[in-house]
């Protein structure tokens, strides 16, 4: 049934601009502070009062824009979009329409093994609305209560085309573009705290139309999952609709996360007209091109550059490149790892992978910890890796050094001096050890001589056991085998 | 009567700064005498009468202690009621906002306080500015202190009345569409809108944001000239004010006007012009001629579309900008049972009928499917306006026409008329359109003893020759030295 129809998905996503201070206003974006504490005159709408507009927003917008390869208008003009609700002090949002800052652009995602470019409608500046509370924890309130410190706060809104043909596209989408945003360090994009939101326009049609289908528009996702949960119920829902000879209608629909269903908000008939105009407050920006110069220069390297380089420079394999990259605290960390190994050894970028990906990361994952908030510091782990791949210390043993890095902020070196962890790779020695343990099994090397080569494990075994595990366990193989040639 | 209050703000500033007189008693003499009139014009919502007194006291030691002063130094000053003082009550004469306390100083009374100005009273206007005799009002219209039974103008009906009613030598304005400049016609005094972008906005309750201007009104165009070096200049909390170097106004005005040409707009002299005001006009040109000056006719081909440019812009920003009065935040809140409830009788209530209409204008003007045959052609035509402007002043230095067609009306005439009504602004609002500086003087009255306006404008940023050519023509003449008996 599926695979009649093709899905057709389009986002916007809002997101919250990284600024100090509002967009019209100076009063703080600080998320944390009482409510009602971050208001003035202008942001709650008293009479009499005007917009200026906070250049850094412009600033952070156009840089997010050029990593998303979007072309600049030079001039650009605000609108007011008018509708009454009690978070929206003035009823009116000050946001664009004609001439948004920024126009096609792209994003690239990996869908199916494939790189997939999915298109930039625009991306305009608006001021985010208040918070209105209708309940404090489980009890109802009689009446509601409004919260104004997030209004006028900037947001950047980035609308995409119509172009991703499945949830799992749209969850990608979703998740490249918050890890884009992050990099250039525009938006918090943290979506507990409403940073990063996304409405979803999503239709059906069937394979090999060319026109779209009537699109539904779904709110109220709080998370990149939801946003997936929510666009697979409606895919499901307007195939059984049409499927069983019913019409898909314009209309907003709202995802109930309890249930896990879409439900109908309202429809076309009863949508806003929301009578843009042009805001007679702000005059329109004109950005020239040295502006638009010096912010590219802003830029650090994207997501896909970098992990283009870390497959070309340090020869990772592309799973391991795409795990690195999807967190830019923790390519940062990768990279500040290897920068800190020795220069001599080898494999280290490989290895710094596997003990970051596998050990640090799950690790921290149980211990509920970011990367950020990681006891093991980048340095210690190169040192750590250093230290494996010089032979300083077996990988066996590194696991309980680094178990040890993990519980006391400690680094290598000084844990394998007060644990005495150091191998021993002195022949000498090994061959001390190795003889004493020959003549303590004369069963096993009877058993090795007359050709059953597993029998060696048990004397290795027992030459760790007199070692303490820190025989070089390469040396004690070649030796053990010339000894009891 | 008590000579002070026949005095000029600039005669006062430098009588109280030489300290002949002390700013308590002037303002006291000012208070004593709205408190005799003001009951016939109802020139104020609320006179601040503790707040004035206080502030003069303030001057009075500054003075004594040799301080430096402001160039307005314990001179009263009238505001009109929808400029905030910080405070102070300030309601744009609607029930919607009767008891709303300003909780910050627009810039100009930021401006005003540093130049020692004494604020001594909030007047009275329509309704959120909208309309041309205080009628609108919610609360009470103003008489025109010449004629009771007369509309004094509006909307910044109660400055106008209050300044030549002699309550105070000097009062503030807003025009949009010749709030100022009209009242000033019908009471007789002088009311200047400044070019758009001169006076910042800050703190003046918006009408319509592409058109509203503050602008000073006076007994003198001296004192207009003072008043403008007070207030103007680049605001950065009003991005639509203008980085344009303030001139001092005063320094320039009492220049010669030989030789300055006067572009006379033949779409301005109709025949329905009522013949007192045609008659004074004349002489008025005929005074221009005598010091000099040529004149010219000249054409201005669009001003049949202003008023409907005019109301279908102002209307349509109007039904944004009084989208805050909702009640939920601050202001009148009817009793309700649910949110949509709340809105429409708060605002139901809270509104009178010629706002409401206005706004119900201004909504169907910006509606899908509407826009563009309104707003969107209002503001092609908005533009070609401009440019009958700047073309007309490629040829003349200033514009003069009458301020209005006729005298001030009688209280009551038009109110069940708006469209009449409407077109009492019909020679101011093309210069609002235009963004440039207009002034009306007074030039005369009518046979009923009504007093006349007579208008100049200028071109963008030019105030300085139209204070000039107005000054010129009050030293020559007398109107100005006239008092209403009240």
């Amino acid at each position: 049934m599926k695979n009649k129809y093709e899905v057709v998905i389009g986002l916007e996503v809002h997101s919250q601009i990284k600024t100090e201070t509002k967009v019209f206003c100076n009063c703080s974006t600080d998320f944390h502070s009482q409510p009602n504490t971050n208001i003035c005159p202008v942001c709650t709408g008293q009479p009499g009062v005007l917009p200026v507009l906070n250049k850094k927003a412009v600033e952070l917008l156009v840089k997010t824009a050029l990593a998303l390869d979007c072309s600049i208008n030079k001039k650009s003009v605000f609108a007011r979009k008018q509708y009454f609700y009690p978070d929206l002090p003035k009823n009116y949002q000050i946001s664009q329409y004609e001439l948004p800052f920024a126009e096609h652009g792209k994003l690239n995602i990996s869908a199916d093994g494939k790189i997939k470019s999915i298109g930039i409608t625009r991306i305009h500046l608006e001021e985010d609305a208040g918070k209105l509370l209708h309940e404090i924890g489980s009890r109802q309130l009689d009446c509601s209560l409004a919260d104004y410190n997030r209004t006028g706060i900037p947001l950047m809104e980035i609308v995409s085309e119509p172009d991703m043909r499945s949830p799992q596209e749209a969850a990608a989408y979703l998740t490249a573009l918050k890890n884009l945003i992050e990099y250039i360090e525009t938006s918090d994009c943290n979506m507990e705290e409403g940073k990063f939101r996304c409405d979803a326009n999503i239709s059906i049609r069937p394979v090999g139309q060319k026109e779209f289908g009537t699109k539904a528009e779904l709110k109220n996702m709080n998370s990149i999952s939801g946003v997936e949960e929510a666009l697979e119920y409606e895919v499901q829902r307007q195939i059984e609709t049409v499927e069983n000879g019913g019409k898909i209608i314009q209309e907003t629909r709202t995802w109930d996360p309890n249930e896990k269903i879409t439900k109908s908000m309202r429809s076309k008939e009863n949508a806003h007209d929301y009578r843009y105009f042009p805001d007679p407050d702000l005059v329109p920006v004109n950005l020239d091109d040295v502006f638009i110069e010096n912010i590219k220069l802003t830029i650090p390297e994207l997501p896909e550059k970098r992990k283009e380089r870390l497959i070309q420079e340090y020869g990772l394999p592309e799973y391991d490149a795409n795990v690195i990259i999807s967190d830019k605290a923790l390519v940062n960390f990768y990279e500040d790892a290897l920068n800190n190994t020795a220069k001599d050894a080898e494999n280290i970028p490989k290895l710094i992978a596997n003990w970051l990906t596998t050990e640090l990361l799950g690790k921290l994952n149980n211990a509920k910890l970011t990367i950020k908030e990681s006891p093991v510091k980048a340095e210690y782990l190169g040192q750590l890796v250093s230290f494996i791949s010089k032979g300083t210390i077996s990988g066996k043993i590194a696991k309980t050094v680094f178990e040890e890095m993990f519980n006391t902020n400690k680094d290598p070196e000084t844990i394998i001096k007060e644990k005495g962890l150091v191998q021993i790779s002195d022949e000498n020695e090994i061959i001390k050890i190795c003889q004493e343990a020959a003549d303590e099994s004369p069963k096993a090397v009877a058993e090795y001589k007359s050709g059953k080569e597993r029998a060696l494990g048990a004397i290795v075994g027992l030459v760790m056991k007199k070692s303490k595990g820190k025989a070089n366990p390469q040396m004690v193989n070649k030796i053990l085998a010339d000894l009891l040639k | 009567m008590n000579e002070i209050i026949k005095m000029s703000a600039t005669t006062l500033a430098e009588k109280i700064k030489n300290k002949e007189l002390s700013s308590v008693e002037v303002t006291k003499a000012f208070i004593k005498r709205a408190k005799e009139t003001d009951p016939k014009i109802k020139a104020y919502i609320s006179i601040t009468e503790e707040y004035a007194i206080n502030q003069a006291e303030e001057s009075d030691k500054k003075i004594a202690s040799g301080a430096e002063t402001g160039e307005l130094e314990g001179v009263p000053i009238a505001i009109k009621d929808n400029i905030l003082i910080e405070n102070i009550k300030m309601t744009a004469s609607s029930k919607i906002l009767e008891n709303y306390t300003a909780p910050y100083d627009a810039t100009v009374i930021e401006k005003l306080k540093k130049a020692g100005a004494v604020f001594i009273g909030k007047t009275n206007l329509d309704e959120f500015a909208m309309g041309s005799s205080t009628e609108n009002s919610a609360f009470f219209t103003t008489k025109n202190p010449w004629n009771t039974e007369h509309i004094p103008g509006g909307s910044s009906g109660g400055s106008a009345s209050a300044v030549s009613a002699m309550t105070a030598p000097l009062a503030l304005g807003t025009d949009t569409g010749g709030s100022i400049r009209q009242p000033a016609s019908c009471c007789g005094i002088v009311g200047l809108k400044p070019t758009y972008g001169r006076v910042s906005r800050f703190g003046a309750v918006a009408f319509a944001s592409s058109l509203d201007q503050i602008g000073p009104m006076s007994k003198t165009v001296e004192d207009s000239a003072l008043l403008l070096n007070v207030i103007a200049g680049f605001d950065k909390k009003d991005s639509t004010s203008i980085n344009v170097p303030v001139p001092d106004y005063l320094e320039t005005i009492k220049q010669d006007i030989k030789g300055l040409k006067i572009g006379l707009p033949k779409e301005y002299f109709i025949d329905g012009l009522d013949s007192d005001v045609k008659k004074s006009i004349e002489k008025a040109i005929e005074i221009y001629k005598k010091a000099g000056a040529e004149f010219v006719e000249i054409s201005l081909p669009l001003t049949d579309y202003a008023v409907a440019v005019y109301y279908i812009i102002c209307c349509s920003e109007a039904s944004a900008n009084l989208a805050r009065y909702d009640g939920v935040r601050y202001g009148f809140r009817a009793e309700c049972d649910n949110l949509l409830d709340e809105y429409q009788k708060s605002r139901g209530h809270g509104f009178g009928p010629e706002v409401k209409r206005r706004i119900m204008l201004g909504t169907y003007a910006l509606s899908a499917g509407y826009y563009d045959a309104y707003y969107g052609k209002a503001q092609k035509v908005r533009t070609l306006i401009k440019q009958d402007f700047e073309n007309a002043f490629k040829k003349v230095d200033l514009i003069l026409t009458p301020s209005a067609p006729t005298p001030a009306f009688k209280i009551g005439e038009k109110s069940s008329d708006p469209l009449q009504m409407y077109l009492s602004d019909i020679f101011t609002i093309s210069c609002n359109l235009a963004a440039v500086p207009g002034m009306s003087i007074p030039c005369g009255f009518s046979e009923k003893g009504i007093p006349i306006g007579m208008q100049l404008l200028a071109s963008n940023f030019d105030e300085q020759t139209m204070f000039k050519a107005a000054y010129s023509y009050q030293q020559a003449t007398e109107w100005h030295k006239q008092f209403p008996n009240i």
